[in-house]
């Protein structure tokens, strides 16, 4: 059995702005504060700063102004920040399970250089497992399905046991059952990692199932944090519940009224 | 295994290929009867066919010194062009700097180069293949280099992510990623390779023992035998085609995994 790491690692992000070549403002003063092992998550219209905002968290975007701290300090280069893109983004020439174990073969440093090719596999065997493909280890990509692809990212993600994770709108291609079976495989990783999470997501209903807390995203700013004090653990059940619907009512106000502003 | 449809469609693909080359033959039959056109202006199919055969030695041996000349030229090609791409795609600078050169090598006619060549390489083997070499470089070269450059954006920040190294991300994923742009520019050059090596031999092949179908075609068109040198035009196309066809299956070998059926 391979060991679990259960801590998530605080993030404070302090007045982040993010300002491009051409002189547009993506991120304006952003600060925001994650709790170890939160899901919070980032909503928004498109365009909005969500996913410049993760790219900074995850060291891919270099901030214009302001500092993004982690406590513990964490490193991406060692496996402690993983991201999850909106398209799965395998390499087509490996199998599935050759693809889950890319970050750490790529991981020379920190800690992972010392591992076999045998016991690579293995880690990635079990994360495979985890996400209910312990039979497909041997497909490549094309042989898989859309849902399946990004049960491999979200596994190949995980791979590395990351403090934080980071997902760009990772169900946004999947059809309604597909994106709800994912999400609820996503709680139950996260209840036995405990890793903290930032998502970015343009369904309501997702947010509000997934998340301890919902940010409003608005013209680069952060508009409002919504508290989701919903019970866990959260299943299908809950969506039927009057307090999801109320809390869902309200992130949609702050979104239109954001909208509106 | 070719699938039931891929097999009617083979078969529909050949007839129709067989159908095409009979009308043609028969047509050119009857335009050299109808305008009763002498045959050392424009022989029948058959006097071709039997002008073939008559030479079938000679033609044979013209084949595999082509046909040797075009494969070296064509080999050189790709490790010449790939190690340039590699390097292109580590540097905009040197990218800037070289590749108009490679585009001037390109437009170079090589009737003009090939004698140059001859000056500094003699009457051999090498001036084929060097010639061969210059006609089949570009395509390798601009197809790699657009095949290293062209990855998905998402799949780099992953690499980005973990902090992987340019030469980790050259062998990893840029090279892996640049298979196919190699073997589309690869089947280019094949084709070219052998209108390279017989360009040469017209100049390499006069008065010495070198035998290719350049240098038959330049005798035989000295003694206005045209049945026999439109003997080894086909000749020479169907060394163009063997060549595209060798490619062909080493692509369809290499790329089986990670290409859809």
């Amino acid at each position: 059995m391979i060991p679990l790491q259960k801590n998530g690692a605080s993030i404070t992000c302090t007045e982040l702005t993010v300002r491009f070549s051409g002189g547009f403002e993506a991120l304006s003063d952003v600060s925001l504060e994650v709790p170890p092992g939160e899901i919070l998550s980032l909503v928004g219209p498109s365009g909005c700063g969500k996913t410049t905002l993760l790219r900074v968290l995850a060291g891919l975007q270099k901030p214009t102004r302001g500092e993004v701290k982690t406590q513990p300090s964490i490193e991406a280069d060692k496996g402690q920040i993983a991201f999850v893109f909106q398209q799965p983004t395998l390499l087509p020439w490996r199998t599935t399970l050759k693809n889950v174990a890319l970050p750490l073969e790529l991981l020379c440093k920190g800690g992972h250089a010392s591992q076999s090719r045998r016991e690579r596999e293995a880690i990635a065997e079990q994360r495979l497992r985890d996400v209910g493909l312990g039979h497909a280890m041997n497909l490549y990509p094309r042989e898989l399905s859309g849902g399946m692809k990004m049960r491999v990212s979200i596994a190949r993600a995980l791979v590395t046991q990351p403090s934080v994770l980071l997902l760009d709108e990772p169900f946004a291609a999947l059809d309604e059952v597909l994106r709800d079976q994912l999400g609820e495989m996503l709680l139950q990783l996260w209840s036995q990692q405990k890793f903290t999470a930032v998502m970015v997501t343009h369904n309501i209903s997702e947010a509000v199932l997934l998340s301890h807390r919902i940010a409003v995203i608005q013209d680069g700013q952060r508009r409002e944090v919504i508290e989701n004090l919903l019970p866990w653990p959260r299943d299908e059940a809950i969506r039927t519940s009057s307090e999801f619907g109320e809390l869902y009512r309200r992130v949609s106000r702050a979104l239109r009224g954001s909208e509106a502003g | 295994m070719i699938k039931f449809a891929d097999r009617r469609e083979l078969l529909l693909s050949i007839t129709l290929v067989v159908g095409v080359a009979i009308a043609s033959l028969i047509s050119w039959e009857i335009v050299v009867w109808h305008f009763e056109l002498p045959k050392a202006l424009l022989p029948t199919p058959r006097q071709c066919f039997s002008a073939g055969v008559e030479n079938r030695e000679i033609l044979f041996k013209g084949i595999i010194s082509t046909g040797i000349a075009s494969i070296a030229g064509l080999a050189v090609s790709v490790a010449l062009g790939s190690l340039l791409a590699m390097l292109f795609s580590q540097s905009r600078k040197l990218r800037l700097a070289l590749f108009p050169y490679m585009i001037l090598l390109q437009t170079v006619p090589v009737v003009a180069v090939a004698p140059l060549l001859i000056i500094w390489s003699g009457y051999t083997f090498r001036t084929v293949v060097m010639v061969t070499v210059i006609v089949c470089l570009f395509p390798i070269v601009n197809g790699v280099t657009t095949g290293l450059l062209s990855m998905d954006r998402d799949v780099r920040d992953l690499f980005r992510l973990y902090k992987v190294g340019r030469l980790r991300t050259l062998r990893s994923l840029q090279l892996p990623s640049a298979v196919g742009h190699l073997v589309l520019s690869t089947k280019t050059s094949a084709a070219l390779a052998v209108i390279g090596a017989i360009v040469a031999e017209f100049f390499v092949g006069n008065g010495t023992a070198y035998d290719g179908l350049g240098t038959l075609m330049t005798g035989w068109q000295a003694l206005a035998k045209t049945d026999a040198l439109i003997a080894a035009l086909f000749c020479s196309a169907l060394l163009g085609l063997a060549l595209f066809g060798m490619v062909q299956l080493i692509a369809a070998t290499i790329l089986r995994r990670w290409v859809q059926p």
